[in-house]
């Protein structure tokens, strides 16, 4: 029963940075309909800038309580701005002028560029494994019998409070305000959405801007929770996270998180009681039984073929 | 990149304010990335600046992006003076001359390296740069049936060729059988495979194919590496049986190929064998293919590429022709992988990760899809390519010792993709014409058609 309680904790901890990586696929392929291969290694890139900007505040300012607050903070924000960046650049290159092209050829780019990014950090920044210094060690117990406490880490309690909040935020922007019913326009119609006068280049571009900063959050996170990060760890990630958007139903916002969630349980409770060897086969199964039983997902719409 | 879309041809002005604002972007993209290193110093991870390095990138992100606005407008001068861009298609031109000079030149490659090179150097010719680019011609032919003809973007094409690999590796070390028995087996058994996989994936389409492929291949590297009791996991299978020339061993001794034949000693002969042997196999996937796309499966398959949904409407059973596609494309990954376990006497799962699939994968898309000749260029330029820059000395003098030109080698695929897909999203050559044809090939051919969403 403990197990099980602190399983369920690691298990939404982890959940929460998949479904901040799937929101950035599912709104991608909400609103151009491609798979943004490149997303997981995007996510690493978040992670490696939220690396170095930390490294950078602790060395300026030591390795305080305080300092460690600030020094996430400082992640968090420009490391969200950077990664939109990176993200808003692969779009203008090597995604907008193949808009209307063959079908694959946005894909194959996407590919392309996935290799470019994690080829890019391994020849920048070494192949090394990067780990940094172990920060909010505590935790609160919840409870404790026969010597197993269950833990609440402060690290994931962040991790909870910032994914909640970028959500609440993220929500609050597609919902209410006029750049979110304009991306609701382009995914719904983009052609009417041109003929009405909303810019659909400058939406997608945002579109990708957004889904990068949030995968960049998750990369802020992601190095907070495991202490490390290497130039491949976006690949992995990457895959799940997909596996999140389509189990949640692609293109749909909410499925998305959900997705993430189910997707974060399953590999922590079968990392746990049954092999953790399989632990991504595991995730990777789910997502061919999902597309084959379920291929509209949870929350999704079923997909209508038109000629 | 971002020229004026209005045929007026852009200013020198223009060009610099494009190319200051681009390198911009570029500080702000790299500079944490290229102008802080994280170096491992005891411990802990220390920064290490890097102003030159990043002033450096900075510096040629302006150029190229000068060059590229100065090549566009003079482009666009010259259309708006009236001038034809006239760019023959000089590969179709000289198709017909290619074909007999390249059987020939191949044919005859061992024997040429022996003679320009000698008999010592030419191993380094035939073993690197011919067995090599064969076996990547091979798959890229194979993967061609999957991804050029049925139009389904396979990013798992390694599980396949890790099938054959091991099957063939499996089978030869626990029960003896020799490599042309289970040459087929292994083939079969990849087909096998690619039905089995080829099952769940039948309903979804373009990405999410793409993308189930590549967790299936991943699935298979993370079985050989954890089953340990079968794959023995990352220690891999060792001493792996060479084929046998009509069973004869290769083999220095008494009754070895040198002395039945009367020749000297030389690990040369088993390499000249196995180059033709890879040969062989190409040449009849080559073959096989090609018929292949004259049957009516074939006529399905490229149907199937261009429309799926005109194809259903059609009554064309796309169940078969997608479980065929993948089959046979899985049955020559098969072969190439038995033949890549014979060669390498060694294999284990790090040799099918992938990064392979997506070099496989490039070759077909940069080469054309569809297209025999495109797949043989670009696997000479990737395979061919970065063996070369493996032997340029010359750079590691220009970048310093530190320098392996290997490490490039994702970067280099990966940005070729970009950029061939930019420039010509069809690869380099690409034909969506119709292999057969009904009396005559039509004005309007498929060429000139907008794709249907298959």
């Amino acid at each position: 029963m403990e197990v099980l309680v602190q399983q369920i904790i690691n298990g939404l901890t982890l959940g929460a940075i998949y479904g901040l990586i799937a929101v950035g696929y599912t709104m991608v392929f909400g609103i151009i309909g491609m798979v943004n291969f490149a997303h997981g290694d995007v996510f690493m890139v978040g992670g490696f800038s939220a690396l170095i900007l930390f490294l950078l505040v602790t060395g300026a300012l030591g390795h305080g309580a305080g300092v460690i607050f600030l020094a996430i903070i400082v992640c968090l924000v420009l490391g969200m701005a950077l990664t939109g960046l990176w993200n808003w650049a692969i779009e203008r290159i090597a995604y907008r002028p193949l808009r209307g092209s063959f079908r694959l050829a946005p894909l194959i780019s996407a590919i392309g560029m996935s290799m470019v990014l994690v080829n890019f950090v391994q020849v920048a920044q070494g192949a090394r494994n990067k780990p940094i210094p172990p920060m909010l060690r505590d935790g609160i117990k919840i409870m404790e019998r026969d010597g197993f406490v269950v833990t609440l880490a402060y690290k994931q309690i962040v991790i909870f409070v910032v994914t909640a909040l970028l959500l609440g935020i993220f929500w609050y922007v597609v919902q209410k305000t006029p750049l979110g019913r304009a991306q609701r326009a382009c995914e719904q119609d983009g052609k009417m959405a041109a003929l009405l006068g909303i810019d659909v280049d400058r939406t997608v571009s945002i579109t990708f801007v957004i889904g990068a900063a949030l995968a960049a959050v998750a990369g802020v996170m992601y190095l907070v929770y495991y202490g490390v990060i290497s130039f491949s760890d976006g690949f992995i990630p990457g895959v799940k996270a997909f596996t999140a958007a389509v189990l949640g139903g692609i293109g749909s916002l909410p499925g998305a998180v959900l997705g993430g969630l189910i997707i974060g349980m399953v590999e922590t409770l079968w990392s746990a009681y049954f092999s953790i060897d399989y632990k991504d086969v595991a995730a990777f199964m789910l997502l061919a039984i999902t597309l084959i039983f379920l291929p509209q997902g949870l929350l999704g719409k079923p997909e209508v073929e038109k000629v | 990149m971002a020229a004026s879309r209005d045929d007026k041809p852009a200013t020198l002005a223009d060009i610099l304010r494009n190319a200051l604002f681009w390198t911009g972007i570029a500080l702000g993209l790299f500079c944490l990335l290229i102008g802080l290193k994280t170096d491992q110093q005891a411990n802990e991870i220390v920064l290490v600046p890097r102003v030159g390095l990043l002033a450096g990138v900075l510096l040629a992100v302006f150029l190229f992006t000068v060059a590229g606005g100065l090549w566009t407008s003079h482009h666009q001068a010259r259309r708006a003076a009236g001038k034809a861009n006239v760019t023959g298609d000089a590969i179709k031109r000289i198709e017909p001359f290619i074909k007999p000079f390249l059987i020939a030149f191949v044919l005859t490659f061992p024997f040429i390296a022996i003679g320009l090179s000698g008999w010592q150097g030419s191993l380094k010719w035939i073993d690197n740069f011919g067995i090599q680019i064969l076996i990547y011609v091979m798959l890229g032919w194979g993967l061609n049936v999957v991804v050029g003809l049925a139009g389904l973007l396979d990013l798992g094409y390694v599980a396949f060729y890790a099938v054959g690999a091991y099957s063939y590796s499996l089978l030869a070390t626990q029960y003896g059988l020799s490599f042309w028995i289970l040459l087929p087996i292994a083939g079969i058994l990849a087909a096998f495979w690619g039905i089995i996989l080829g099952f769940p994936v039948l309903r979804l389409r373009g990405d999410y194919l793409a993308v189930v492929t590549l967790a299936f291949g991943e699935i298979i590297r993370l079985v050989l590496i954890n089953w340990v009791d079968f794959s023995n996991g990352y220690a891999g299978i060792s001493s792996i049986p060479r084929p046998t020339f009509f069973g004869i061993p290769f083999t220095n001794d008494e009754g070895g190929f040198a002395s039945v034949f009367g020749l000297e000693p030389s690990g040369l002969y088993y390499k000249i064998f196995l180059f033709y042997l890879i040969l062989g196999l190409a040449l009849i996937t080559a073959y096989v293919t090609t018929r292949l796309r004259r049957l009516p499966i074939g006529r399905a398959w490229e149907a199937l590429r261009e429309d799926e949904i005109a194809c259903r409407a059609l009554g064309i059973n796309t169940v078969t022709t997608k479980l065929t596609a993948f089959a046979i494309g899985a049955m020559f990954g098969g072969f190439g992988g038995s033949f890549f376990a014979a060669r390498q006497g060694f294999i284990s799962p790090e040799s099918f990760t992938f990064i392979e699939s997506a070099q496989i994968l490039a070759i077909v898309v940069l080469g054309g899809a569809g297209s025999l000749y495109g797949v043989v260029i670009a696997a000479v330029g990737i395979v061919g390519g970065f063996e070369i820059l493996r032997e340029l000395d010359f750079l590691k003098e220009v970048f310093g010792n530190d320098f392996d030109p290997a490490q490039y080698r994702a970067l280099i695929f990966g940005l070729s993709m970009v950029v061939i897909m930019l420039w010509k999203p069809r690869g380099l050559v690409s034909t969506r014409d119709p292999s057969v044809v009904l009396k005559e090939r039509k004005a309007i051919s498929s060429e000139l058609m907008k794709e249907g969403h298959g």
